[in-house]
């Protein structure tokens, strides 16, 4: 609450009827020469949230940061920052700032200096200056290290100079592109939650740029998962994960188990040999004909305690510490399956036992047919 | 993997290439200091009656003048053109890139022989008189490179999100090169200017001394070791700016990292 107090907003903001969304694309469109980088996209971020763009490399995630920075413009469709519309605006006058991927810290500069660097432009002189810098410093914690120059810090450290560097400046967005790609795995899951913490306490519009499913789902409030320079899903990171609209999203978020059928009534699919498994009905909203259903490994139980079942044969199994991993060859394919291993001595299936399988209804979600599985 | 017997090998041929390039430079150096005229080892005796010659000597005096306008203009002039066209080629995707950046660097590679006749065989043409100026103009040809391909590599090295950085915190493009540009490229700018001018100061006192020739060896050879001087001085300091840029490098190399990481970071 505090923090929030000493963030000021521009009389600018101050002035938007609530609810105005902070960032807002309609219908962009950026082409580099023969290549549709982000296509014909619309989003609308809202005031204070932690939004991440999800996606493999490629998609147009950097394109669409760069478009609301000003690096790029768009080739067609109209970026707004509030109520603003900011086509034509360069980079320097948008109310907007930016971690980058390399973190782009001024290597002449002392961490005070590059910290200051934009409260300087706009003219900020003498103990206010040192007053703001210092306060951000200690926010990211590295008060005490303003006389140092970059390369004299741990990668760790130029992350937080970077983000200090940026929220200085209280813009309305700030934007991340994969900040964390250069850090080693530990480092980066601290930072996950370092980066998240900062954003609850300044309450500043993150816009996070990522390819790794697991941070965004850490950190964000708010996922698009964009594939092909388009938005394939945008939600929070449980709809994403429990119900995932489309294949790709359901792929890229992690394993799902696909069962072709038809559909037979209102929460029932009919397998290809007949049998009838239930889902969820508002999954299935009123669909017919062909559809597949998806299964979460961790959804299915390796006994028949749930309304759906299915027999299987063991095929493979790896044990990953917290949980095992079972490979089940069933009439329909091979299933994944993931036991917690949560007891102590509890013994595990082996390769050639066979297995029945079941899941709740609830835990299903459903998606178009695929092409015949490969 | 190198072996002991290609190291040795190699430290060998590096010692006799250093040998070669610096043995008669040594010799000529020690004879300004030589008593006697004849030129034979060991000298005879030291003095530095040959320096204090050349001093007086009023056709040296004019020369070393000459040098120093020439070298100091065509500095100048190759700093203001190379910086200019590193930027350009550095900055603009443009046809004919790739032929502007071969045609700069050719000068070098041309005997500075070929580049001087045909350079007066165009001012002939021009019917422009052959002056200080036209020297200039044939010093600037291989001073541009010299700067030119200084800036270059120093713009290659320092990374490009450095300007965009710059700018997305509220800098324009005046401001971003005051604060950006200029710090990480004054160096760069120095080192370049230095080298040109040693270029340029060495190539007129060698010429008129090598050409005109009715100057008593000794006193060629106490202006051949002032101005082995005034080139290794600034070479060596170019050297030293041009090596102090271990910030941008390892700039490169964490953006580099960053990229492999994220490459191959994906499960
Ligand atoms: N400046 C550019 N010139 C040409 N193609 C580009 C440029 N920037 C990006 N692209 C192309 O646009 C597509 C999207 O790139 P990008 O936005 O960087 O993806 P992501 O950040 O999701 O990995 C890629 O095919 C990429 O090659
Ligand atoms: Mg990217």
């Amino acid at each position: 609450m505090a923090v929030e107090e000493r963030i000021e907003q521009s009389p600018e903001r101050a002035a938007e009827p609530s609810g105005t969304p902070d960032v807002r694309l309609e219908r962009v469109t950026k082409r580099f020469d023969d290549v549709v980088a982000v296509d014909d996209l619309s989003l609308e971020i809202e005031r204070g949230s932690f939004f991440a763009l999800l996606g493999p490399s490629g998609c147009g995630k950097t394109t669409t940061l760069r478009m609301i920075g000003g690096f790029e413009e768009p080739s067609a469709g109209v970026i707004y920052l509030g109520d603003h519309e900011v086509s034509g605006t360069p980079p320097y006058k948008r109310d907007v700032n930016t971690v980058f991927q390399s973190y782009a810290l001024f290597p002449h500069l002392s961490i005070f200096e590059n910290v200051a660097f934009g409260l300087r432009r706009k003219g900020t002189r003498g103990g206010n200056l040192k007053g703001k810098v210092e306060e951000m410093l200690d926010l990211v914690q590295l008060s005490g290290y303003g006389r140092r120059k970059p390369r004299q810090l741990s990668g760790g450290q130029q992350q937080r100079v970077a983000l200090a560097r940026a929220l200085v400046n209280s813009p309305r967005v700030l934007l991340l592109d994969e900040p964390l790609g250069a850090l080693d795995l530990k480092l980066r899951k601290e930072m996950q939650l370092f980066i998240k913490r900062l954003q609850h306490d300044v309450g500043i519009t993150f816009i996070h740029v990522t390819h790794d499913q697991e941070e965004a789902m850490t950190m964000a409030d708010r996922i698009a998962v964009m594939n092909r320079g388009k938005i394939e899903q945008l939600g929070g990171p449980d709809d994403l994960y429990e119900r995932p609209q489309t294949a790709f999203v359901a792929g890229f978020l992690g394993i799902s188990n696909l069962l072709t059928g038809e559909v037979s009534g209102r929460d029932t699919v009919r397998l290809g040999d007949g049998t009838t498994i239930r889902v969820r009905a508002d999954a299935l909203d009123g669909r017919s004909g062909r559809v597949a259903v998806g299964i979460r490994p961790e959804k299915i139980r390796p006994d028949d305690q749930d309304p759906n079942a299915l027999q299987g044969v063991v095929r493979e199994r790896a044990y990953i510490g917290v949980s095992t991993q079972y490979i089940v060859e069933t009439r329909y394919g091979n299933v994944t399956v993931v036991v917690l291993n949560d007891r102590p001595g509890s013994i595990p299936h082996s390769p050639g036992d066979h297995l029945t399988l079941s899941w709740d209804p609830e835990a299903t979600f459903i998606l178009d047919p695929m092409e015949e599985p490969a | 993997m190198e072996t002991r017997g290609t190291r040795i090998g190699l430290g060998v041929a590096t010692v006799a290439v250093i040998a070669f390039l610096w043995l008669p430079l040594l010799l000529i150096m020690a004879y300004a200091f030589n008593s006697s005229t004849i030129q034979s080892w060991p000298i005879s005796g030291f003095t530095l009656h040959w320096f204090r010659e050349a001093w007086h000597d009023p056709e040296v005096r004019r020369s070393v003048e000459l040098s120093l306008k020439v070298g100091l203009a065509a500095t100048a002039i190759a700093l203001v053109l190379g910086t200019a066209a590193a930027a350009a080629i550095y900055r603009f995707r443009f046809f004919g890139r790739e032929a502007v950046s071969f045609l700069l660097l050719l000068p070098i590679a041309l005997p500075g022989i070929i580049t001087g006749m045909a350079l007066n065989s165009f001012f002939n043409f021009g019917g422009v008189q052959l002056s200080m100026w036209t020297i200039v103009a044939g010093h600037a040809t291989f001073c541009v490179v010299i700067v030119y391909n200084n800036v270059l590599a120093r713009l290659r090295r320092s990374s490009p999100s450095l300007i965009e950085a710059s700018m997305d915190l509220g800098a324009d493009g005046w401001q971003t090169f005051r604060w950006v540009i200029w710090p990480a490229l004054s160096t760069a700018l120095v080192a370049g200017g230095l080298l040109a001018f040693a270029l340029s100061f060495d190539e007129v006192i060698v010429t008129t001394f090598t050409a005109g020739a009715q100057t008593t060896l000794p006193i060629v050879n106490a202006i051949v070791f002032v101005v082995i001087l005034a080139t290794v001085i600034p070479v060596t300091i170019a050297q030293r700016l041009t090596g102090d840029t271990g910030v941008l490098r390892r700039g490169a190399a964490a953006s580099k990292a960053a990229a492999a990481a994220t490459g191959g970071g994906a499960v």
